[in-house]
């Protein structure tokens, strides 16, 4: 009797007999796409004051894509808001301004620096310290600046598993908080957007997507990423068995001594919040196998959702995204 | 690639998670770093087995209590298709969740513990599959190694499965067993093989080898947006877009505006500046028309020869979300896909006891949470919709509250 409860051994190509066949409409369902740009007409047209919160990955870049196309040949009908930490890559900011510049979107863009400033939040310290956290008050802040009824975000429910469970229309009272409790009926593809005053709605379109579906869309669609998504030689320290990119916003123990390595990033957060990933990528097609073969999820890479199991539970009902 | 979209259903504890977890696990959908975390929450829970429903489990009060609250959507594909599964509770009270969850989806899987065989979730659940005209059931008997992998008990379920089928089952709706151990990963993506007089297939083979044919649907395209982009190069354009309901649509066809009732043709469909000579459901689309016709947001485009009725008496079955329980009298907001008015519940004709198929209707006076009934209303504005046993797709609607803005209900028109 084979009662061992997991076989290790156990192989996808055993099950499949083997050699993976080529679909016949291509690797991205486009399905998705659909749904998406769906969505997106819908914030449109419901809510009064919408904006797209834009990082500068490779996920709130399919965004803009998705908002481009549900509009054509009209502009993207709100603005992209970026929240700058200070910790950003370089590369990203960069790629940001040049693809508001392309797209012709409005662009807005808020500090972290300048809540700190306010004294609303206060910087972290110690080896970890990290702006991912305070993100959240300058996000609301920005959010209560200009009203915005519906943000759109980039989330996705392969990421995490609270995640797994939000709602496409993810309804947030007066500071932003998630109750998993509370949360409204999504049935079909209806969407009810309606809120009272104060409260707001996070949308996530591409919620149904998993990082593969990203990357062989951003393939398929021939669309521009930052460049740190491919291989680069990069200097970099080892902490718990990862890479992390040098920098002046690093703290860094004496015995850190950074070096440099060919690394790719996997995800793109700030500096102080994403591991690099030892690879010689520099194609998509490159990307796309690494992920395929991986061993590591791809928010194993972020070094914010390692501090508990239910980092991401409890960042949401704090107004998180 | 095409997607396959699915949803569990059954009791509470019957191994919907670990069947859902047991299904990544064995396709290599989890990464190791994953199964690491989950090697570390089943010891710390005093296990000595993985315990793959935390995989899904994803919400605190979750994980404290053991049970599945809300849905949660899982991925992973094979070479041949992309599945989305919703995994959903079990438990009477979220039934709404489970609703919920098997809204969009073609096959549902229900669970059953075969130490128990059929209890009154396996009525429920079934009752919602057949109302939602779920085309594909998939009655999976779990927990098969508590039974001794018992052929009786098997089909003795099967037998009693069998029963309730034929009661609520429509006309169309493909029913398949498989006898199973999640736990084990007996009859999951492997043939069992402690099972030998199974002659069936394992569940994910029974998956890929899942197809729908295409049935012929009305075209239905309901606008939601009018792109007016007023520049110098798009100076007049006005594009409607939207994503079609049902039926196809091509360019040159004559189409009916409704409300209004004017006509067209069709000049272009477009997809992000690609043109394309026809369309079909689910696409996300802009159409273009000929002439200048009046068309605004929560209005549909049709051929004229097969439209919808313009309803503004609706009697629809309803399935109710909210705690506060519906009453008639009261007035409600009615959102039928993307068009919305304000409705007014005329009547509650009647209640279903779902355990032992019987229409209640004496004395109903209201429609409490979880609970099934028969509902006549009246919109303030006509709606477009089809009878949802004719067209799913355009047969649904929703009911919010005006007070609390909470999604209330959802209606199958009748
Ligand atoms: N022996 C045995 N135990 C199983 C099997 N499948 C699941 N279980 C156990 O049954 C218990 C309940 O499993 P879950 O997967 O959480 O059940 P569920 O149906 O998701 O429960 P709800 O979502 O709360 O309705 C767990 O302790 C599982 O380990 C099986 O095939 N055999
Ligand atoms: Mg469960």
């Amino acid at each position: 009797m084979s009662n061992t409860i997991l076989d290790k051994n156990l192989s996808i190509n055993s099950l499949f007999g083997g050699g993976v066949a080529t679909p016949k409409h291509g690797y991205f369902p486009r399905e998705l796409e659909d749904e998406a740009i769906y969505i997106m007409r819908e914030v449109a047209a419901q809510f009064e004051k919408p904006a797209l919160l834009f990082s500068g990955g490779k996920d709130s870049i399919t965004l803009v894509r998705l908002a481009q196309k549900a509009f054509y040949p009209g502009k993207i009908p709100f603005p992209l808001v970026h929240v700058d930490t200070g910790h950003n890559f370089p590369e990203t900011i960069e790629f940001r301004d040049w693809l508001a510049k392309e797209t012709g979107a409005e662009l807005i863009v808020r500090y972290v620096q300048d809540s700190i400033n306010q004294g609303k939040a206060k910087e972290e310290t110690g080896k970890y310290a990290s702006r991912n956290v305070l993100q959240t008050v300058t996000l609301l802040d920005a959010i209560e600046e200009f009203k915005f009824d519906a943000c759109i975000g980039g989330a996705r429910r392969d990421e995490e598993k609270a995640r797994a469970k939000e709602r496409i229309f993810s309804v947030r009272d007066d500071f932003g908080q998630w109750d998993s409790k509370r949360q409204r009926p999504e049935l079909f593809d209806m969407l009810n957007g309606r809120i009272a005053i104060g409260e707001n709605v996070r949308v996530f379109p591409i919620s149904n997507w998993t990082e593969l579906d990203v990357w062989n869309y951003i393939k398929e669609e021939k669309m521009a990423i930052p460049s740190i998504y491919y291989s680069h030689q990069r200097q970099v320290i080892e902490r718990d068995g990862m890479l992390w990119a040098d920098s002046e916003h690093l703290n860094k123990d004496a015995d850190e001594i950074p070096f440099e390595a060919t690394v790719r990033f996997r995800t793109v957060g700030d500096m102080t919040c994403t591991a690099a990933v030892a690879s010689e990528a520099v194609e998509l097609d490159d990307i796309i196998g690494e992920i395929l073969s991986a061993e590591i999820s791809e928010r194993g890479a972020r070094i914010d959702d390692k501090r508990s199991e239910a980092a991401m539970e409890k960042r949401k009902q704090q107004g998180y995204f | 690639m095409d997607i396959l979209r699915i949803a569990t259903a059954g009791s509470v504890d019957d191994g919907k998670s670990t069947l859902i977890g047991r299904l990544l696990y064995e396709t290599k959908s989890i990464t190791k770093d994953k199964i690491e975390a989950l090697e570390s929450a089943s010891k710390r829970k005093g296990l000595n087995f993985l315990d793959l429903s935390l995989l899904t489990d994803g919400l605190i009060a979750e994980r404290e209590q053991g049970i599945t609250i809300d849905v949660a959507n899982i991925y992973f594909s094979t070479p041949q298709r992309k599945y989305i599964i919703a995994d959903t509770p079990g438990h009477f009270e979220y039934t709404r969740n489970m609703v919920t969850g098997a809204s969009n989806t073609k096959v549902s899987m229900i669970l059953i513990d075969a130490r128990n065989g059929v209890l009154e979730q396996t009525f429920r659940h079934f009752f919602i599959a057949s109302m939602l005209r779920i085309p594909k059931v998939i009655v999976c008997v779990n927990k098969m190694d508590l039974v001794g992998y018992s052929e009786e008990k098997f089909y003795a379920i099967k037998a009693d499965v069998q029963a309730i089928a034929d009661k609520v089952s429509f006309k169309g709706q493909e029913i398949t067993f498989i006898p199973m151990s999640s736990l084990y990963g007996q009859n999951i993506s492997i043939q069992t093989t402690e099972m030998p007089w199974y002659a069936g297939l394992p569940l994910l083979a029974e998956l890929e080898s899942t197809s729908f044919d295409e049935i012929k649907k009305p075209a239905r395209f309901p606008v939601q947006f009018v792109i007016r982009p007023k520049t110098e190069e798009f100076h007049d354009y006005r594009g409607y877009a939207g994503k079609i309901a049902s039926g196809s649509f091509a360019v040159g066809e004559e189409v009916t505006v409704l409300p209004t009732g004017q006509t067209s043709k069709i000049a272009t469909i477009e997809k992000f500046g690609t043109q394309l000579s026809t369309a079909g459901a689910k696409e996300s689309i802009v159409i273009t028309l000929e002439t200048d016709v009046d068309v605004s947001r929560g209005n549909m485009l049709v051929k004229a020869h097969n439209q919808p009725n313009q309803l503004k008496e609706i009697t629809a079955r309803i399935c109710w979300m909210d705690s506060q329980a519906l009453v008639s009298g009261r007035t409600y907001i009615l959102q039928h896909g993307i068009n919305d008015s304000k409705a007014k519940i005329i009547s509650l004709n009647s209640k279903i006891d779902v355990v032992n198929q019987d229409t209640i209707e004496n004395g109903v006076s209201a429609l409490k949470l979880n609970e099934i009934g028969e509902i006549t209303l009246r919109t303030a504005k006509p709606i477009f919709a089809d009878k949802y046993e004719d067209n799913p797709a355009n047969g649904a609607f929703i009911l919010i509250d005006d007070q609390t803005n909470s999604t209330v209900g959802v209606g199958f028109v009748l």
